[in-house]
């Protein structure tokens, strides 16, 4: 045994100078990598912000917030925010719509009412919908899903664009499942089982339980489940690209064709540009748009979950 | 109530089971989870409006003997029974039975109190709300405040019935659950060691309580201090490693065991 050349404490000598700089040094790194990631974060921030500062130098922030008329290209070029909010707006209501209930009661059942066995298969593959390239959906949108509303909607009589709001809803709605019911299905699950036995206990029916028990625990983390779901489907592109359509009506008409921020944002700088007119500063305006509401959003999200946590102890 | 307490007096100290009239009882009852076999042929007479403790060392199978009484083992799927257990004559694990509508009948207390994240009234309101027993707001108040009172914790929430029952403390919280179980009017009561997560006095109140239920309620409860079946109960069953080695008056069992390994237990030479 070591005990017998061991010093005591009193008589130890070892220099710990070594150590304590190597341990320095891990900090230093550490320290390092995370502070990437917040210096793009601000790098992105001040140079939206710089850009946008030039761009209202042309253009007034009260034309580009209230305008009702978005055509970029026009003469005179018109710089209306309005359309493409509302646009916007409309598809994440529609994806919401088809997310939200598809979603939650998937989760529901994978929590509560799937075999463990089943469990074990559904999950991942409900995940796998979150790995289907964006790209990929939108073709399926632009392709599939559009053509089929519109032959649905002549049949019945209506009029419908060739590139619609719901086609482009719908899918996005599609992306968004996986990411409410992955992140539901953590909530539901830390709901402690000790609560389904207090109320399976006194004859509650295993939905009972859900509705009045489970659920309610869950909501603050399910609405903030929702909510960085809407900050997803309001920042998402690829899809909308491909299946919303490029004309920026001002409507609410799920069958027409809308245009949203991130479709204009795209469009605006595809190609070659100089990045000193107008139009092409447009971009940096509508990205500050959207950088404001998708933060506003994650903020309400936190602090959701925040204020509304249940402790059990 | 659907019991008659007027008519019954209070149990006197009957020494004898066969005196006491039956409320459950089990027949060759096995119960195996995955492959464990968890209980192993077990029979046993539970009498009405008296305390039955069950006593053993840890993983003896007791909790899961209670869990089978009110079939809540029914939510482990690995989980599979045979043999019969009946309430009132009557078989519990029948094709005709409703698992949902017998736990209305065999309410259950837990070992670590778990109100839900509901305020006072409404976690006492719940039972009586989900099964329809009353047929107005201020029936629903009346009863709320009943069984909060049966359960000895009205004095002290009265001025508090909308706020979180989260935030009573723990014996207080424990109180409220068996309110809320009160609140269905069950015939039993099983009780999955109530106070183990209690201090000794917290513990004092309830064990109280206990007392003054057995007067209405069959109570049947598990617990790891032999010290609270003797103070508690009028009979004490004791388990073994899967299967009941004694069931008899808490006063023999305690001082004239019949088994060499309930002596064993009892004297703290293993458990």
């Amino acid at each position: 045994m070591t005990t017998a050349t061991r010093t005591g404490f009193a008589a130890s000598t070892r220099s710990t100078a070594g150590r304590r700089r190597f341990e320095g040094v891990v900090r230093i790194i550490l320290l390092a990598c995370s502070g990437v990631a917040v210096a793009t974060t601000l790098g992105i921030l001040a140079s939206v912000l710089f850009e946008s500062v030039v761009f209202f130098r042309e253009v007034s922030p009260l034309a580009f917030l209230f305008g009702t008329q978005w055509s970029p290209t026009g003469s005179p070029p018109a710089f209306g925010l309005v359309p493409l909010l509302a646009g916007t707006l409309l598809i994440t209501l529609i994806a919401l719509a088809t997310a939200t209930p598809l979603g939650l009661f998937s989760a529901i059942y994978l929590s509560e009412y799937a075999s463990p066995r089943l469990r074990r298969v559904l999950k991942p593959v409900l995940e796998m919908l979150a790995g289907v390239p964006t790209v990929v959906l939108g073709f399926f949108a632009a392709l599939t899903v559009a053509p089929f509303i519109r032959q649905a909607g002549t049949a019945i009589g209506l009029d419908v664009a060739s590139e619609s709001a719901l086609a482009a809803g719908l899918v996005m709605g599609m992306m968004i499942v996986p990411l409410i019911s992955s992140l539901s299905d953590d909530i539901i699950n830390a709901v402690p089982q000790s609560l389904r036995d207090g109320s399976l206990a006194m004859g509650a029916t295993p939905s009972e339980t859900v509705k009045r028990v489970v659920l309610p625990a869950a909501l603050p983390g399910i609405a903030s489940a929702i909510i960085l779901a809407i900050s997803r489907a309001i920042g998402e592109t690829m899809i909308v690209v491909m299946a919303a359509g490029l004309a920026a009506n001002l409507t609410f008409n799920p069958l027409a064709a809308v245009s949203t921020i991130t479709v204009q944002i795209a469009t605006l700088l595809v190609g070659d540009q100089e990045f000193d007119s107008a139009k092409t500063l447009a971009a940096f305006a509508l990205g500050l748009v959207l950088f404001f509401f998708t933060l506003a959003l994650n903020i309400a999200a936190l602090r959701l979950v925040r204020k509304y946590r249940q402790h059990y102890d | 109530m659907n019991q008659i307490s007027s008519v019954q007096p209070a149990p006197a100290p009957v020494r004898i089971l066969a005196e006491r009239p039956e409320k459950m009882a089990a027949r060759g009852v096995n119960i195996h989870y995955g492959d464990k076999h968890a209980i192993k042929d077990l029979s046993i007479t539970i009498p009405d409006r008296a305390v039955s403790s069950f006593i053993g060392p840890s993983g003896c199978g007791k909790s899961t003997f209670l869990r089978a009484l009110n079939r809540m083992n029914d939510t482990i799927p690995s989980c599979r029974m045979t043999g019969d257990i009946t309430l009132d004559g009557r078989n519990i694990n029948g094709r005709d039975v409703d698992p949902v509508q017998l736990r209305s009948h065999v309410g259950m207390v837990f070992q670590k109190p778990n109100p839900f994240p509901k305020s006072i009234f409404e976690n006492v309101a719940y039972g009586p709300r989900i099964h329809g027993l009353t047929a107005s707001t201020t029936d629903l108040e009346e009863r709320v405040v009943e069984s909060l009172k049966k359960a000895g914790l009205f004095e002290e929430v009265k001025d508090r019935l909308h706020q979180p029952g989260t935030g009573l403390s723990g014996g207080q919280q424990q109180r409220l659950c068996i309110a809320r179980a009160i609140a269905v009017n069950p015939e039993v009561i099983l009780m999955d060691e109530p106070c183990s997560a209690l201090d000794p006095i917290a513990t004092a109140k309830i064990e109280e309580l206990i007392d003054e239920l057995r007067q209405n309620y069959c109570i049947v409860i598990v617990t790891h201090s032999m010290q609270q079946a003797a103070r508690v109960s009028q009979l004490t069953a004791f388990f073994h490693l899967g299967t009941l080695v004694e069931f008899g008056d808490t006063d023999k069992i305690f001082t004239a065991p019949r088994d060499p390994r309930t002596q064993d237990y009892i004297t703290g030479r293993f458990g």
